[in-house]
C-alpha cells in the first residue's frame, strides 16, 4: 500500500462542457459559485456537461481507476488531466504544478518526460513497425537513432514482444498491439501512466492475461496510474482507489472494499451486487473487537481478503484473528460475521 | 428487432407535414396554369420565345469584366506562363531525346516497384504497342504534359487541402469552389485561361493543373480528417510538436487516401491535356484521333484511340499499385529505397549504352511499323456494309420513336411515314382521355403524386421539351424543387432558370436538357437492371466491374471514336457516348445498395410470409432506394459532363456553345454557357440531394 503521504496528481473542480460557447458560464475563482445551480444553468442551455465538478487526489504510485458507464465522461476526465482536452474550468496539478497554467510548449515537456499513454484502440501509426512504433516518442524529442533502438528494445523485451520489432501493426494481433502501445507508452520512462480502457478491445482470456502482465509491470515500475475502464471486475483486480462516475459526476471514490461494502447509491450497487463479495472484503473491515483471549488459534493479517480467511475454519476452528506486522491483535473474526457481511448485502441488492 | 424493421417498411412513419397538405392544391393550380398556357397561349410568340426586352447582356458585361481584368493583370499571368514553359519545354524536349528504350524500360521498373510482375509487364506490352504502331513521338508528347502537370497538381492540391482541413472557413470555401469546378465543363474555364495566359501548350498545362488539382484536394481533406483521434492523439502524448504531429502522425496516416488522390489527379490530368490538345490543335495524340475521326479514317483513328487508352491504363495502374501498396493487405513491396536507386541508375545506363549502339532501340524505325490501318478501316466498313441495315434501322427508330417526341413532342414528329398514321385530332382526343383517366384513377387510389407525374409527361411526349413555354418551366420547376426539396432548394432553381432565360442561352439550355434526360432515363433503366442482374449472380458482376472500370478511366474524349464510327455524327451518336459514361455509377450503386441489404431485413421478410417477389420489390428495393438515388445522381452529373464532350462530335445545344465560343474566344459567352451547365447540374443535384436526405430522414 502507498503511503497517503505525496499527493503526484489532482483535480480539483474541474469541469467540461460541451455546446455553444461553454466558457461563458465559468468566470469567477475556483469554488465560487453553487454546483448545483450551475449545472441547472448549463442543462437549461443544452450543454453537454461530459464532466461536472471533478475532484480527487492521486497519492505517488497507486492505482486510480475511473470506472463507469458508457458515456459517462472517464475519458474526458482523463484526458484534461493530460490536457488533451482542455477543461472549461477547474485546476489539475501535477507535482504541485498547476497544468492548466502552462504554456503549449511547456506541456509538450511534460508531456514528453512525465506522461504516458495507452489507447482502447491501440492508436499504433500504421506506417511504423513494432520498433519504430515503440521508438516514437523517443524520437519526437530528438534522440538519436542508436540510443532510441536501444531503449525501445528494451521496452519491447518488458512486454514480451522479442523477435517481432520489424512487425507492423496490422500483423499483429489485438493482444500484441496493446503491448506495442504499452511499450510505447513507457518508452519515455513517464512518471504518471494513463491508460483508457486499454484491454477492452481484446477478448476475456487475453484481458486476463494482460491485466495480470499490468500487474506486473507495476510491480516492477511503481508508477503513478490512471485506469479507465467500464468492467468493475477489472477495476477491483487492479485498483488501489475507485472512482465511480455517472452522467459526467463522481458518484463515489473508495478502495475496492470500501465501494463494495458501502455503496454511495443504487447506481454503485448494481455493479457490485455481481460481485464475488470474499473476493473483495479485507478481514480487517469486517472483524470483531478482540476478546482478549489467548488460545491458540490460527491467524491473518488485516488485508487478508475473506476468502482465504474462510479457508482456515476447519471445523475446530471458531474464530480467525487478526494480527498485524508487529503482533499485535487488531480483532477476531468469527462465522457469524463472515455470514453476516456476505448476506447482509445481499439482502440489501436483492 | 426483425419485426421492428419489417413494420417500418410495410408501414412507413408518414411524416406530417404541414406542407403537405398544400403540396397537391400547388400542383392542381400549376397544372391548370400550365394548361391555360398551352391551349390558350399556343398562338402568343411570347410565351414560347422568351422575349429579347427582358434579356440582359450578361456575356458582354462578362466581357467587359474579363477584358478589364486581363488588361490589369495579364502581365502577372503571363510572367507566370513564362515561368512554367521553361521546365516544360525542358521536360518535353528531354523525354523526346530520350531513346525510347530507356523510357520504356524505367517506366517498366516503376511500375513492376509499385505493384509487381504483372503491372510491369502489362506497362511494357502497352509502351510497346505505342512504339510500334508509330505513335512515340504523338504519345510522348501527351505524356510529359501529364508527367509535368502530375507534380505541380499534386502539390498544389496537398497544399489547398491542408488549409481545408485546417481552417473550417477555408474548408466551405474550398467545397463549393470544387463543387463548381466539378460541375463547370472544363472547356468553359479554359477561355479565361487562354485570355489570361495566352495560347500555346504551356496553356495547356496550367487548364491541366487546374483541372487536375481537385481531386488531390478533396482526397487530402478526406485523409486528413479520417486520420483516427486516437492515432491523432498518440502522437501528442507521444510528445509532439504540431508540426511534427502533422508530418509524422498524420501526413503518413493519411497518405493511402493521398494517393489514390494522385492516381485521380493524374486521371484527369491525362483526360484535360487532351482536350487542350485538341483544342489547342497541337501535335498530340487527341489531335490525331479527332482529326481521323473527322476525315472518317476510322482505322487511323482507332488506332491512335488506342494509345490513349494504354496512356490511361498504364498511368492508372503505376499509380493505383503504389496506392495499393501502402494498405496493409498487398504482399509485393518492392525494393527499398536505396536497391531502387541503384536500380533505376542502373537500367538507365544501360538501356541508354544499349540505345546508342542499336539504332531502332531509340528510334523505331518507319519501315518496322505496325499500322495496320487501311485494313482495319476496310474491316469496319465491311462491319458497316453488312450490318449498316441494321444499325441504320436501330438509329433510326430511336430517333422517330423515342429522341424527337421528347424534343418537339407528338405535335411535331407524328407523320404518317414514320409512325404510320397522322396525329388526327380523334388520336389526340383519345391521348389525352387516356391522360385523364389514368390520373383519375390514381386519385381515386390517393396517390396525389402519379396523379401529378402523369398529366405532366404525358404533356412533355405530347408538346416536346423545346416546345413547352418558358412561363410553364417557371411554375413547374420550383413547384418541384419546392416538393422535392424545401425552399432553398426553390430558390435556387428559380434562380438558375431565370439565369438561363435572361442571359439568352434558354434555347440551347433545353437542348441539352433534353438531351441529357434521354440520356439519364436510358441510364436508369439499361443501367438499374444490370445492376440488379450484377448483384444476384457473381459471375455477372465479376464480369461488369472491370468494364465498368476500364469505362470510367480512360478518357472521355475515347468514347467517341466507336459512336462515331458507326452512327456518324449527331443525336443519337452523341446520346450513345453519353450513356456508355453516365450509366457506370447507376449500374455500380444499384447493385452496390442491393448487396448491402440488411440479411434480417430480408430474413424478417421470409418468415413473415412474403413471396420473392414482395421481398425484392417492398424489402430490397426499398431499403436500396438511398445507393440507388445516389447513384442516379451520379449519373445526371456524368451524362451532363459528357454532353460537352460530345458537342465534339456535333451536338447542339450548350455544349456547342462553348465549343463555338472557345473557337472565337468569346469569354462572356463561354463563362454563360459554362455556367449554364453548370447551373442546370447543380440544379439537379440539389434536387436529389435534398430528396434524397429527406427520405433518409
Ligand atoms: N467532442 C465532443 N463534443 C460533444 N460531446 C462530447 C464530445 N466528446 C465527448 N462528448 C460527450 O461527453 C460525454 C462523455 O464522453 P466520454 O467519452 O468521456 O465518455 P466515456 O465515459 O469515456 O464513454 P465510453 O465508455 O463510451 O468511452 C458523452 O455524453 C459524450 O457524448
Ligand atoms: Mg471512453
Amino acid at each position: 500500500m502507498p503511503s497517503a503521504s505525496s499527493v503526484k496528481l489532482s483535480c480539483k473542480s474541474l469541469w467540461k462542457v460541451y455546446g455553444k460557447n461553454p466558457e461563458q458560464y465559468f468566470t469567477g475563482e475556483v469554488g465560487s459559485f453553487n454546483v448545483e445551480e450551475k449545472f441547472q444553468q448549463l442543462t437549461e442551455n443544452d450543454s453537454i456537461i461530459a464532466c461536472g465538478d471533478v475532484q480527487f487526489n492521486i497519492p505517488t504510485g497507486s492505482i486510480f481507476i475511473i470506472m463507469g458507464l458508457s458515456g459517462s465522461g472517464k475519458s474526458t476526465v482523463l484526458r484534461c488531466l493530460s490536457r488533451l482536452v482542455e477543461p472549461s474550468f477547474g485546476k489539475v496539478e501535477l507535482d504541485g504544478l498547476d497544468l492548466l497554467n502552462q504554456s503549449p510548449k511547456d506541456m509538450i515537456e511534460i508531456r514528453r518526460h512525465k506522461m504516458g499513454m495507452v489507447f482502447q484502440n491501440f492508436g499504433l501509426l500504421p506506417h511504423l513497425n513494432v520498433l519504430e512504433n515503440v521508438a516514437f516518442p523517443l524520437k519526437a524529442q530528438g534522440i538519436s537513432k542508436n540510443e532510441r533502438s536501444a531503449r525501445a528494445n528494451e521496452m519491447i523485451d518488458l512486454v514480451g514482444l522479442e523477435g517481432r520489432e520489424n512487425s507492423y501493426p496490422h500483423q499483429l494481433s489485438g493482444g500484441q498491439q496493446q503491448r506495442v502501445g504499452i511499450a510505447r507508452s513507457l518508452a519515455a520512462e513517464p512518471e504518471v501512466w494513463f491508460l483508457d480502457e486499454p484491454f477492452s478491445a481484446l477478448d476475456p482470456l487475453i484481458r486476463t492475461q494482460m491485466q495480470d502482465e499490468f500487474m506486473r509491470l507495476q510491480k516492477q515500475l511503481n508508477k503513478t496510474i490512471v485506469f479507465v475502464t467500464h468492467d468493475f471486475h477489472e477495476a477491483l483486480r487492479l485498483a488501489d482507489t475507485i472512482c465511480i462516475m455517472k452522467d459526467g459526476q463522481v458518484v463515489q471514490i473508495g478502495t475496492p472494499s470500501e465501494i463494495v461494502l458501502a455503496p454511495a447509491d443504487d447506481y454503485v450497487k448494481k455493479f457490485t451486487s455481481e460481485v464475488p463479495l470474499w473476493k473483495i472484503i479485507e478481514a480487517q473491515s469486517i472483524m470483531e473487537p478482540p476478546d482478549g483471549k489467548d488460545v491458540d488459534r490460527p491467524s491473518v493479517k488485516p488485508d487478508t481478503l475473506l476468502e482465504e480467511a474462510m479457508r482456515l475454519f476447519d471445523g475446530k476452528t471458531e474464530e480467525v484473528q487478526i494480527v498485524n506486522e508487529s503482533g499485535e491483535c487488531h480483532g477476531i473474526l468469527t462465522p457469524a460475521s463472515i455470514i453476516r457481511a456476505l448476506y447482509r448485502d445481499e439482502k440489501k441488492v436483492g | 428487432m426483425a419485426e421492428q424493421i419489417l413494420t417500418r417498411l410495410i408501414r412507413p412513419n408518414k411524416v406530417v407535414l404541414a406542407e403537405k397538405n398544400i403540396l397537391p392544391i400547388l400542383w392542381g393550380g400549376v397544372l391548370f396554369f400550365s394548361a391555360l398556357v398551352m391551349i390558350l397561349g399556343s398562338d402568343l410568340k411570347l410565351l414560347f420565345e422568351f422575349p429579347e426586352s427582358l434579356q440582359v447582356p450578361i456575356a458582354g458585361f462578362l466581357d467587359w469584366i474579363m477584358f478589364g481584368f486581363v488588361d490589369l493583370f495579364k502581365w502577372f499571368f503571363r510572367f507566370i506562363s513564362r515561368v512554367l514553359e521553361w521546365p516544360m519545354r525542358a521536360v518535353q524536349g528531354f523525354l523526346e531525346w530520350l531513346p525510347w528504350l530507356t523510357f520504356a524500360s524505367l517506366a517498366t521498373f516503376i511500375a513492376w516497384q509499385g505493384g509487381g510482375g504483372r503491372t510491369g509487364i502489362l506497362t511494357l506490352a502497352l509502351l510497346l504497342y505505342i512504339v510500334i504502331v508509330g505513335y512515340w513521338y504523338e504519345g510522348i508528347n501527351t505524356l510529359s504534359l501529364v508527367i509535368i502537370c502530375i507534380p505541380l497538381a499534386v502539390l498544389l492540391g496537398f497544399s489547398l487541402g491542408v488549409w481545408g482541413h485546417k481552417s473550417p472557413k477555408a474548408n466551405v470555401a474550398i467545397q463549393t469552389t470544387l463543387d463548381f469546378m466539378q460541375t463547370i465543363p472544363a472547356f468553359a474555364y479554359l477561355i479565361p485561361i487562354l485570355l489570361l495566359f495566352g495560347f500555346g501548350p504551356v496553356v495547356g498545362l496550367i487548364a491541366s493543373v487546374i483541372f487536375a488539382t481537385p481531386p488531390m484536394v478533396r482526397n487530402t481533406i478526406l485523409g486528413l480528417n479520417r486520420v483516427p483521434p486516437e492515432i491523432r492523439e498518440s502522437g501528442t502524448m507521444s510528445g509532439c510538436t504540431p508540426r511534427q504531429r502533422f508530418w509524422w502522425v498524420e501526413v503518413p496516416t493519411a497518405f493511402p487516401q493521398m494517393l489514390i488522390g494522385v492516381n485521380q489527379t493524374t486521371m484527369a490530368a491525362l483526360g484535360m491535356v487532351i482536350i487542350a490538345a485538341i483544342i489547342g490543335g497541337f501535335e498530340d495524340i487527341g489531335w490525331e484521333v479527332l482529326g481521323r475521326l473527322r476525315k472518317a479514317q476510322f482505322g487511323q483513328s482507332i488506332l491512335a484511340g488506342m494509345v490513349i487508352v494504354c496512356l490511361a491504363i498504364i498511368l492508372d495502374r503505376i499509380t493505383l499499385s503504389y496506392a495499393k501498396r501502402q494498405l496493409p493487405t498487398e504482399s509485393h513491396t518492392g525494393l527499398r529505397l536505396k536497391q531502387f536507386m541503384i536500380g533505376f541508375i542502373g537500367i538507365a545506363a544501360i538501356s541508354y549504352i544499349l540505345a546508342i549502339f542499336i539504332e531502332p532501340l531509340r528510334i523505331w524505325p518507319k519501315a518496322l511499323e505496325f499500322y495496320p490501318a487501311d485494313a482495319m478501316n476496310t474491316l469496319v466498313f465491311n462491319i458497316i456494309a453488312n450490318f449498316g441495315d441494321f444499325l441504320e434501322t436501330s438509329k433510326n427508330q430511336m430517333q422517330y420513336f423515342v429522341l424527337l417526341p421528347v424534343k418537339l413532342g407528338f405535335t411535331r414528329s407524328i407523320f404518317p411515314i414514320t409512325w404510320g398514321f397522322a396525329l388526327t385530332p380523334t388520336i389526340i382526343g383519345i391521348y389525352w382521355f387516356i391522360i385523364f383517366m389514368g390520373a383519375a384513377i390514381a386519385l381515386y387510389f390517393r396517390h396525389w403524386q402519379i396523379a401529378v407525374a402523369i398529366p405532366l409527361i404525358a404533356s412533355i411526349l405530347y408538346f416536346g421539351i423545346t416546345g413547352i413555354s418558358w412561363v410553364v418551366y417557371l411554375a413547374v420547376l420550383p413547384l418541384l424543387a419546392f416538393s422535392l426539396g424545401g425552399s432553398r432548394v426553390t430558390l435556387f432553381v428559380a434562380g438558375s432558370l431565370i439565369f438561363l432565360m435572361v442571359s439568352g442561352i434558354w434555347v440551347p439550355a433545353l437542348v441539352s436538357i433534353y438531351l441529357c434526360s434521354v440520356a439519364v432515363a436510358i441510364c436508369i433503366v439499361l443501367g438499374g437492371l444490370m445492376g440488379i442482374w450484377a448483384s444476384t449472380s457473381e459471375r455477372v458482376s465479376a464480369i461488369i466491374r472491370p468494364i465498368n472500370d476500364t469505362l470510367q478511366t480512360l478518357p472521355q474524349f475515347v468514347l467517341l471514336i466507336p459512336a462515331v464510327m458507326f452512327f456518324r455524327v449527331g443525336d443519337f451518336t452523341a446520346l450513345l457516348a453519353i450513356i456508355a459514361y453516365a450509366i457506370v455509377p447507376m449500374i455500380r450503386y444499384t447493385e452496390q445498395g442491393l448487396r448491402t441489404v440488411s440479411p434480417t431485413a430480408i430474413e424478417a421478410g421470409i418468415t413473415s410470409g412474403c413471396t420473392p417477389a414482395q421481398i425484392f420489390w417492398q424489402i430490397k428495393l426499398k431499403l436500396a432506394l438511398p445507393q440507388i438515388l445516389v447513384g442516379i445522381n451520379q449519373t445526371t452529373l456524368f451524362g451532363l459532363n459528357m454532353l460537352v464532350i460530345a458537342a465534339l462530335v456535333g451536338t447542339t445545344g450548350l455544349g456547342q456553345q462553348i465549343y463555338l465560343a472557345l473557337s472565337k474566344v468569346d469569354a462572356g459567352g463561354g463563362i454563360v454557357a459554362g455556367l449554364g451547365m453548370a447551373l442546370i447540374a447543380m440544379s439537379a443535384d440539389r434536387m436529389m440531394r435534398a430528396y434524397i436526405s429527406r427520405r433518409s430522414n
